[in-house]
């Protein structure tokens, strides 16, 4: 066997793998947990999603992007959009299909809305030619306020009412495939050459390019990548609940880079533990109502004082003052 | 014609409030480089605390009269003063020394502890700010509507920005304040107490925060914990599309936010407000990378 046969094969084993655990986790999910705690696991698996794309350009490029809902916005609608007015005429299969028929038109909307977004990721990504630091933070900021009140503005897809009529395909299966993915493509990004050169921008931008890495172009492809997997993450969200611009506020954006600060930047698996335990946390939290969020403030003003590096970051984020 | 310096003067009016809380992020970014996410937040403590002064002195209602106007405004900054300062000390200092990022997502904390903690006080329902000064509508020439609310915004910010441009230039302190932003080693080196220094310049900038606040319960008297988020962002868009760390440069930012805004509402569309502010940022940067009067500085390698 050639080795590039077998790492096809291995390949193989691995999709085979990771659809047999999503089926089989949700298959369980729906059998042994009430529909509240299954909603829970949903979140989470999005939120990792999200956490872990976020991870790419904030933690792993050393880039500062608070826009990261607004990528799951675009991948959100332009998938609703896709899935509400061109699947019915190209397959034929109307809102209220379910089983294997919906599988062909639900991947074929997440990617809709992944490549969506990652076309929006190159434009953001686009100004870091010229802006550095709080300024391409700032920028990024901007997009995902542009995006929402520009969607807000789009009467084809339910504007400030909210977009209504998609069908509900998202379980949790497709959550986990997605957040596998996503961690299976980071991990070997990570890996590979392209990785060591995220890695060199983050720790030194000059240095990096006096070794020949073209950082712009890596910096904009940081961007596109992780615009297209909150894309898709959007996407599943738009096919699970209801859709409206009020889900993908600054706000989000700040939870997301919350999740990703907390577990660790450029730890991917930190990435996860931090979306968790941010989505779980508000919900363990319910018994004390009123005063949840403001136990949720303190806390993360507590760890970022005791332990700024995240619970899994190895060292600190990034020199200076 | 009468319509654009209509939008116009309603434009200066809000874009002054703006200016106000850019203030105050330009001058905590200058000396710190930190984003103050809670600025936003303290902006609507101080329009609570004028909102229960005035309560308490009954300067909202049978007490009415420009000296007690004057009193909330100032115990309102007051308040302010002591809550940006005890932010600093409690929340800041000990993040002081660690990566930015660090610093940012404990100025987030700060933010969602002041609006939660606000929410569970001040209760979720909106209050509405008693009328310290009698409304009354003034026709200036040309027949453009103003209301004494919006003069008094613009003229007690105009008399702020003064008073802080002189005391930047003037006394001893501002003077400490301009070598700590320039370089904080080496001013401590000299001699000046940094975290003194630092310790002043939040109050300074929270109360100019509160100010905004007292203001924008003249013009919009409904007040709610959250209020702060939104106006928050924007002026600290301001602060940067005016060049983050300079003090002209917000004022200049905080009234083309404000003019804008109101263009777009006079001329475009009410539901686009809130975008053309980012439009104009990112236009602005792309063409300008450090704002309007932004200093560049020359990368070393």
């Amino acid at each position: 066997m050639s080795p590039r046969k077998s790492s096809f094969a291995r390949g193989l084993r691995w999709v085979a793998a990771a659809l047999a655990l999503s089926l089989g986790v949700d298959r369980l999910a729906v059998q042994w947990i009430n529909p509240y705690f299954y909603r829970i696991l949903v979140l989470c698996g999005l939120n990792v999603m999200l956490a872990l794309s976020l991870n790419l350009v904030n933690g792993i490029t050393g880039q500062f992007s608070i826009g990261h809902a607004g990528f799951m916005a675009v991948g959100a609608y332009a998938s609703a959009a896709f899935t509400v007015y061109a699947v019915p005429q190209l397959f034929g299969v109307g809102p209220d299909a379910s089983g294997l028929v919906i599988v062909g038109p639900l991947l074929l909307a997440l990617l809709v809305g992944g490549l969506t977004s990652a076309a929006a990721g190159f434009l953001v990504g686009l100004p870091s030619m010229r802006l550095r630091g709080d300024y391409l933070a700032i920028v990024t900021l901007g997009f995902g306020e542009i995006i929402r009140v520009v969607i807000l503005n789009i009467d084809a897809v339910g504007g400030a009412r909210g977009f209504a009529g998609i069908p509900r395909r998202t379980d949790l299966a497709w959550v986990i495939a997605g957040a596998l993915t996503t961690w299976v493509v980071l991990r070997n990004v990570l890996r590979s050459y392209h990785g060591r050169a995220f890695l060199a921008i983050r720790e030194d931008e000059i240095a990096a390019e006096a070794l020949g890495v073209p950082t712009t172009r890596y910096k904009v492809t940081a961007f596109v990548i992780a615009a297209f997997f909150a894309g898709v993450a959007g996407a599943l969200f738009a096919h699970y609940t209801y859709l409206h611009t009020n889900s993908f506020t600054f706000m989000k954006s700040i939870e997301v880079i919350v999740m990703v600060v907390l577990g660790g930047m450029g730890s991917l698996l930190g990435s996860v533990l931090g979306a968790t335990v941010l989505t779980a946390l508000p919900e363990a939290l319910r018994f004390a109502s009123s005063e949840r969020l403001i136990i949720y403030s303190l806390l993360l003003i507590v760890l970022m004082i005791a332990r700024p590096q995240g619970i899994l970051g190895k060292t600190e984020g990034k020199r200076g003052k | 014609m009468q319509e654009l310096f209509q939008q116009l003067a309603n434009g200066i009016a809000w874009g002054s409030i703006y200016a106000l809380i850019a203030l105050g992020y330009t001058m905590v970014y200058g000396i710190l480089r930190l984003i103050n996410f809670a600025h936003g937040d303290v902006y609507m403590v101080g329009a609570f605390a004028a909102y229960y002064l005035a309560l308490a002195t009954g300067a909202g209602g049978a007490a009415a009269s420009l000296p007690m106007a004057l009193l909330v405004l100032l115990g309102s900054m007051l308040v302010c003063a002591l809550v940006g300062m005890l932010i600093e000390f409690l929340a800041y200092r000990p993040v002081r020394r660690s990566s930015r990022l660090t610093a940012l997502i404990t100025a987030i904390g700060v933010s969602l502890f002041l609006e939660n903690v606000g929410l569970r006080v001040f209760g979720a329902d909106p209050k509405f700010f008693p009328q310290l000064i009698p409304p009354k509508r003034i026709t200036l020439a040309g027949g453009i509507m103003v209301t004494n609310h919006q003069i008094t915004v613009v003229v007690v910010s105009i008399l702020l920005m003064v008073a802080l441009t002189l005391f930047i230039q003037r006394t001893k302190t501002g003077k400490a304040m301009r070598a700590v932003a320039f370089h904080r080693d080496a001013a401590s080196l000299m001699g000046i107490p940094v975290n003194r220094i630092i310790t002043i310049t939040f109050a300074i900038g929270s109360a100019l925060a509160a100010a905004a606040g007292v203001l924008v319960g003249l013009t919009n008297p409904k007040i709610e914990p959250l209020m702060g988020i939104m106006p928050g962002i924007k002026a600290f868009v301001a602060a940067v599309l005016g060049g983050i760390g300079s003090i002209p440069g917000a004022v200049i930012g905080g009234l083309v936010m404000g003019v804008s805004e109101y263009l777009v509402v006079g001329y475009v569309s009410s539901t686009y407000r809130d975008a053309i502010a980012f439009v104009i940022l990112i236009l602005v940067l792309l063409i300008r990378p450090a704002g309007l009067l932004g200093r560049n500085v020359a990368e070393k390698v």
